[in-house]
């Protein structure tokens, strides 16, 4: 039977020695017996170790024996030593919210070693402050939540469909959201892959058939991401199809997938005033139809619009991409002169330095321009187009009369990202891309729940990069769909109604979107969805109203901890 | 002449259990020794710390308070560490208009491997406190003035127009408002400030009333301030509906506390 928590405290505290780490400064028996003088205090007793299994036996034992409702072990630290300890409680009947720490080794003993009676001194007053907190601690409950098992993909490129077929091929419900009339994304309009030249259609068809086959995919074209209600497991999406009708879905983990798009460099290096300064993505639409005419000189111009003020980033692809296409030009037309004119040439992938090496042996000539002294173009003879630059290594200005000037362009987020963004509650970072939870840790995850991303809407990649971070995205999302239900975090928010006055300031507040707005029968009130809170309590602390309580560190219990330090104060 | 015993300051840590908590640990774990004044309480984020709390503390004695967080850009919640990087400056901004000195009081961040840096932190803070005395020497206040200013200080903390301000902060200083206004910091600043003011005037002057009908004057006597002052407060706390005129005696009007 549950141990009933709403009745008096009967508290018991486990002191521990810890060999001779505690043992050795603090005086234990001392401080048990100051401990058995606290209010509520039943029980106490010290454990040379309280983490053996006879410490634990102890434990269990003495909330049997002693009926105990609480109990305090002071020892070490409650971040290695709490579950532990938790789950003995458990074992015993006794909620394991209702167990609290003193840490009485690594921020006492250990630190204090010459000093053994301000040690012992400090070990009371930790005591006496986990007694204070332990009387007030309350049962918490983790709830359980389905998980639906359906998966939401928005954007149908090579990201979407990869982390698609993953979650389709592990027996998964999967929709994809394209806006555009058919699937492919970017690998539409793409002609060969660097480094292995690969074709780019067949790798599209075959990703699309792929797709279409699987009976476990749901493909939804020319539509878009309307509404997005709930949290993890439990999202409500409703989609706009191309038809004009509406669709609900009900959706468990949802993945960003929606890539980028080419920055059109207007009003740079003569762009759209000169037919023959186009980017690199129109250069591999002319490769791919073989509409590319004979060239004699043709100039690469890198980083255009990117690294510079307002779009400070590397887009990472272009210069894997000119090299690419000068090599493709060369088969072409062997005898054609490539000028790339870079600032830095950032081949970083596996093998993408050697690639540059050997289009180096291939005659393509390297101009490191300065960013403070751009290439300029002025229209040539016979319509072809002057390109003066300071080569920066040789410190001269050359001159260059090319047929085809290809600016490499970076990727930029599409227009609607923003839009999206605020749909999902997810954020976006200040080069307008997906924003992830952690840029190291976290590569794939948003902050919030349930929520993943890959791929360039992510950040500018490869299709390499892009099925890897598909992989990853699919597997993040797969792991509810698989667990099917979802422990809540017992430590969460909770909002008093009748104090809430719903200013919003706690929606705010919150990163994880776990507290919102909601028009209730008493009006716009503060709602916590529990399954998103993390319970760290920011929302609570900052309240205009002070009506939000945070479980398990809540003001009283806090308040009590502060009260019983300040009682050793004269 | 008796020889005075030395000050040994009490001194309160509020860790959050992520990094700083984590770091204090390893301290331990790495035996970096530091003074045993400080007594920690553990809460998940640093922004979980209320100003009252802290302010609640220093009215029951503690000479001074430490709130460590993770580093900024590394909260465990993301962005908790910010919010509490503005509630602090609120909060030392509270305390210098109670005279106590903000020093009092510190804001640090300590990852889960700077064991060294939190016994750093926790050594040097003692000195610091060890220096300034007991709460309030600072100040030339009796005990019950100090408290009575810390109280006031404490209600100020709690105010929604202050919590409001204090919430928002982030969202108007760094993006934009609704009308596509950016606030600079400074003028952020100068606002909230001025909020602080003038909320702790009024709790001063409603904690001066207790249950008094008194007039302007004899409140403008009790906090020590101008009358202009004074009344310029009584007609907000009027408008607030938290006191009310009950008479009038020699052209002046008598008030006294009615809501909260």
């Amino acid at each position: 039977m549950e141990r009933m928590s709403d009745e008096t405290p009967r508290i018991g505290v486990f002191i521990c020695h810890c060999g001779i780490n505690i043992g050795g400064v603090v005086n234990v028996p001392e401080v048990v017996e100051y401990a058995k003088t606290l209010p509520n205090v039943v029980y106490g007793e010290e454990n040379l170790y309280t983490c053996s299994s006879e410490g634990l036996s102890k434990i269990k034992e003495g909330i049997q024996k002693h009926n105990l409702n609480r109990v305090i072990v002071a020892s070490c630290t409650p971040r290695t030593h709490e579950p532990l300890f938790r789950a003995t409680c458990e074992e015993a009947g006794l909620n394991k919210y209702l167990f609290e720490m003193a840490n009485i080794r690594d921020q006492c003993s250990w630190v204090h070693m010459g000093d053994h009676e301000a040690a012992t001194e400090k070990a009371k007053d930790l005591m006496r402050m986990a007694v204070a907190k332990a009387g007030l601690l309350r049962p918490q409950e983790e709830t359980e939540i389905d998980v639906a098992p359906s998966a939401l993909v928005i954007g149908g490129g090579v990201a979407g469909m990869t982390a698609a077929l993953c979650l389709a091929n592990q027996g998964l419900s999967v929709h994809i959201v394209e806006k555009e009339h058919e699937m492919g994304g970017m690998l539409r309009y793409l002609h060969r892959l660097y480094p292995t030249m690969q074709n780019a259609p067949e790798v599209m068809d075959q990703l699309v058939n792929a797709v279409n086959s699987n009976k476990n995919i749901e493909i939804l074209t020319s539509s878009v991401v309307k509404e997005v209600k709930g949290f993890i497991g439990n999202f409500e999406v409703t989609v706009q199809k191309g038809n004009g009708k509406t669709v609900n879905l009900g959706i468990g983990t949802i993945i960003v997938a929606t890539g980028a798009t080419n920055f059109e460099p207007f009003g740079m290096y003569g762009y759209k005033e000169y037919d023959n300064v186009i980017t690199q993505l129109q250069l591999e639409q002319l490769l791919k139809s073989e509409r590319l005419q004979n060239m004699k000189n043709v100039v690469m111009i890198q980083c255009v619009g990117s690294r510079q003020e307002g779009r400070s980033y590397c887009s990472r692809i272009c210069c894997m991409t000119a090299l690419k296409n000068s090599v493709l030009i060369k088969e072409l037309y062997p005898d054609a002169d490539i000028y790339v004119l870079y600032r830095d040439l950032q081949t970083y992938g596996k093998e993408y330095e050697e690639y540059y090496r050997e289009v180096q042996k291939k005659d393509v000539e390297f101009i490191k321009y300065l960013p403070e002294k751009p290439p300029e173009i002025s229209p040539g003879q016979n319509g072809k187009l002057n390109v003066n630059v300071y080569h920066s290594l040789i410190g001269e200005q050359v001159e260059i009369m090319a047929d085809l000037v290809v600016l490499s362009t970076p990727l930029i987020q599409h227009e609607d990202a923003k839009d999206l963004s605020q749909k999902l509650k997810v954020p976006l970072g200040p080069n307008r891309f997906f924003l992830e939870a952690h840029v190291k840790l976290r590569p794939v995850d948003f902050a919030t729940d349930g929520i993943y991303v890959c791929g360039c809407a992510h950040w500018p990649v490869d299709v390499g990069e892009s099925i890897s971070q598909a992989y990853g995205a699919a597997s993040r999302a797969s792991i509810p769909m698989a667990i099917k239900k979802l422990r809540t975090e017992a430590i969460t928010a909770v909002v008093d109604e009748d104090i809430c006055s719903g200013c919003g300031l706690c929606e705010l507040t919150c990163p994880f979107k776990a507290i919102l707005i909601e028009e209730t029968e008493k009006g716009r009130k503060a709602k916590v969805i529990a399954a998103s809170c993390k319970g760290c309590g920011a929302c609570g602390a900052g309240c205009p109203q002070m009506a939000i309580t945070m479980q398990h560190f809540t003001d009283e219990q806090l308040l009590a901890q502060v009260i019983a330090l300040a009682e050793a104060i004269p | 002449m008796t020889i005075q015993e030395k000050f040994e300051p009490d001194i309160l840590g509020f860790l959050c259990n992520w990094c700083s908590y984590a770091g204090a640990d390893l301290a331990g774990v790495s035996r970096f020794q530091y003074p045993p004044n400080v007594r920690i309480i553990r809460v998940m984020c640093s922004a979980r710390v209320d100003s009252t709390i802290i302010l609640e503390a220093l009215i029951r004695g503690l000479d001074g308070v430490m709130v460590l967080g993770c580093h900024l850009g590394d909260c465990h919640y993301i962005t908790g560490n910010y919010y509490t990087k503005r509630r602090m400056k609120t909060t030392k901004n509270v305390l210098e208009k109670t005279g106590v000195s903000p020093e009092r009081l510190l804001i640090d961040w300590v990852s889960a491997a700077e064991g060294e840096r939190f016994a750093t932190l926790v050594t040097e803070f003692t000195e610091r406190i060890r220096k300034l005395g007991p709460l309030g020497k600072e100040t030339d206040l009796k005990p019950q003035q100090l408290r009575t200013r810390l109280v006031a200080a404490k209600e100020a903390l709690a105010q929604e127009r202050i919590r409001w301000l204090v919430g928002k902060e982030g969202e108007l200083v760094e993006d934009k408002n609704v009308f596509g206004e950016k606030v600079s910091q400074e003028e952020f600043d100068q606002l909230l400030f001025q909020t602080i003011e003038k909320e702790f005037a009024k709790r001063r002057i409603l904690l001066s009333m207790g249950e008094d009908a008194l007039s302007v004057k004899e409140i403008a006597q009790r906090v020590e301030a101008s009358p202009r002052e004074v009344l310029r407060n009584m007609i907000s706390l009027e408008q607030d509906g938290i006191v009310s005129v009950v008479g009038i005696e020699e052209n002046s009007p008598k008030y006294r506390r009615v809501g909260e």
